[in-house]
């Protein structure tokens, strides 16, 4: 277990040494943030609530459904690819590790360091220029931190599947920003499920990208009331062991005619 | 002695597409593709025993990488058996490659973009190191490649050379009592190259660490390998030592006879060497034969001597072999003639 500490020490390290990007995402989630916020604002316009969620807690949404997604956002697929095309899995093959959860770890570490030093004083800061509603009672804070690390397991499965399958389709840089496209628009970060048309909501729950950002945006603004909270999690549980199956079948397939580019 | 690496019949095939030439032929590939099969290392056998060091040599594309990529449990064979270190390296891999140690030449395993130090920290918990076992083997490592002023600078702003033997250093962090070496020499200068021989003489006297080396530079092999095997083609072409391939090729000096009848055979040729060590290779023409003969006064006159007194020749020179010469000799001819 220590090996799998010690990379999310690591990663956090290589974060450090690029902070750049750090700065420059920073930009990036408090202009989408501030767009949102104004566009919603107008949406809303003198309506008390919409779909049963005020505009209160509509930007508190938007604001805390940005900063989880700095929390599980990682692109993690993409080097899975790259890795894959330089033919550096090899080496990855002859260290004693899980190379997935390897993966999965340095995510994590990517996932603490964006949240610690991007998301909290983000935060502050937008709490501080947009009124944001926050919950006073501490189980709400729970259930959204539980929340929170599925959504960051179901996010980081489908990284590593989008990941493996270039091992089959040797070029997969479309389906990677395919993928990408289809978790903001279908996880509820743009939009709400419950703003879907109805026939959309139902075929979205079929599917695993509202444990994404979904459901820890309504717990955090307590738009789900006590047993659709429990439901929630539940689903997102059950969709983090239904994904493991794909992800583990690919990957012994990979392996067993794993082809390594390169001398 | 026991037996650290055991190969037989191993067998690697790659399937390599091959696109149709046209307009039509592109849309032909779009249905089925056509594909050559290509052995990339055709059936070999051969074992490694404990403490050895082997030089496992070949020209470029011999299949040298791909048999390295299988031993360490990277490639799955397409036939034939493995055994390294009484595992299985592709079943077994986790618990296999704790017992390994490779360097690719050609491909980082460190961390690009943090301090070797941060690399070593997180190889030591990877497999394990205990801190005293780490601090007595590494400190030792460390001093003996000399990478001490390296270790808190990121890997991506060293040298190729510092870099390698980062490299190097990583890869014995565990003290593996296998070492695979896939080019580690390759692009460094000449004190580079003496610094990493020396170590893994250390290595191996010290620790009887075994080790299996490719290289394209000879001279790696001549000052650290007692046994080649060669590869062609994916077959194994010869396997022994590094020395009866001197003098079966000739040590040192190469008899090129002119004959005046062009009709002389290999057959009329060899009772001349009888009872020497010696052999004939045929030269560029018909009536140029070579004979490979130890660099011994009186060898060379006694096999001048014979083949006079019995042929009419034309010309005659004597050249001096060096171990490049017999190996390109080798990858031109094949072993057969020899
Ligand atoms: N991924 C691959 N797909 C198809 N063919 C491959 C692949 N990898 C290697 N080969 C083929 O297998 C053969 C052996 O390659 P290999 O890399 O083992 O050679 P090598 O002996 O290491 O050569 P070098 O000295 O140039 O490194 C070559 O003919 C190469 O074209
Ligand atoms: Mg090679």
């Amino acid at each position: 277990m220590g090996k799998y500490i010690e990379m999310i020490r690591i990663r956090f390290l290589m974060m450090l040494a690029y902070r750049t990007n750090y700065y420059s995402g920073i930009l990036i989630y408090s202009i989408n943030i501030g767009a949102y916020y104004f566009l919603w604002n107008a949406i809303y316009g003198d309506k008390g609530s919409i779909e049963g969620m005020s505009a209160l807690q509509m930007t508190s949404y938007i604001a805390i459904a940005w900063m989880a997604r700095a929390f599980y956002f990682n692109n993690i697929d993409r080097e899975i690819a790259q890795e894959i095309k330089e033919g550096k899995v090899a080496v990855e093959l002859i260290r004693p590790y899980n190379y997935l959860l390897m993966k999965t770890m340095q995510g994590l570490g990517e996932g603490i360091f964006r949240l610690s030093f991007f998301s909290f004083p983000g935060m502050v800061i937008v709490a501080l220029i947009f009124p944001i509603a926050f919950s006073a009672d501490p189980v709400t804070w729970l259930l959204f931190a539980v929340a929170l690390v599925f959504s960051f397991l179901i996010n980081m499965q489908i990284n590593l599947l989008t990941g493996i399958l270039t091992f089959f389709f040797y070029n997969n840089t479309g389906l990677i920003r395919a993928k990408r496209v289809i978790i903001d628009l279908f996880s509820g970060l743009l939009l709400p499920i419950s703003f879907f048309p109805g026939w959309a909501q139902q075929i979205m729950n079929f599917l695993p990208f509202q444990g994404i950002s979904y459901v820890p945006s309504m717990i955090f603004t307590e738009s789900f009331s006590g047993s659709e909270v429990i439901h929630a999690v539940l689903l997102q549980i059950v969709w983090v062991f239904i994904l493991v199956l794909p992800i583990q079948t690919l990957w012994l397939i990979a392996r067993k005619q794993l082809v390594v580019q390169g001398g | 002695m026991e037996k650290i690496i055991e190969v037989k019949e191993l067998r690697k095939e790659f399937k390599s597409h091959s696109s149709r030439s046209g307009l039509k032929g592109a849309f032909r590939d779009l249905l089925t593709r056509n594909y050559k099969v290509i052995p990339a290392v055709n059936d070999i056998s051969f074992s490694v025993k404990r403490g050895e060091m082997v030089g496992y040599i070949g020209e470029n594309g011999a299949g040298k990488s791909t048999s390295i990529k299988m031993l360490t449990g990277i490639l799955t064979p397409t036939s034939g058996a493995v055994r390294v270190n009484g595992m299985d390296p592709h079943k077994e891999r986790e618990q296999f490659v704790r017992s390994i140690g490779v360097v690719f030449g050609q491909r980082s395993q460190l961390w690009w973009d943090i301090a070797v130090q941060e690399s070593f920290r997180l190889l030591k918990k990877v497999y394990n190191v205990p801190d005293e076992v780490y601090h007595d083997h590494m400190s030792h490592v460390i001093d003996s490649l000399d990478i001490g002023p390296l270790l808190d600078k990121p890997v991506r702003k060293l040298s190729l050379g510092q870099r390698m033997r980062c490299e190097l250093a990583a890869a014995l962090l565990h003290n593996p009592p296998l070492l695979f070496l896939d080019e580690p020499t390759i692009g460094l200068d000449v004190l580079v190259k003496l610094k990493i021989r020396e170590f893994l003489k250390e290595m191996n006297a010290r620790y009887n660490t075994t080790i299996l080396l490719t290289t394209h530079d000879l001279s790696d092999i001549e000052a650290l390998c007692e046994r080649v095997v060669m590869l062609d083609e994916g077959k194994i072409i010869y396997d022994g030592g590094l020395s009866s391939l001197r003098s079966n090729w000739g040590e040192g000096k190469q008899i090129e006879f002119q004959f005046a009848d062009t009709a002389v055979t290999k057959e009329t040729l060899q009772p001349l060497l009888a009872e020497m060590e010696a052999a004939w290779t045929p030269g560029g023409r018909p009536n140029v034969w070579i004979a490979n003969v130890l660099n011994e006064e009186q060898v060379i006159s006694e096999v001048i001597g014979r083949v006079v007194a019995a042929h009419k020749i034309t010309d005659l020179k004597v050249h001096e072999i060096s171990i490049e010469d017999i190996i390109r000799n080798i990858y031109e001819e094949g072993v057969k003639n020899g």
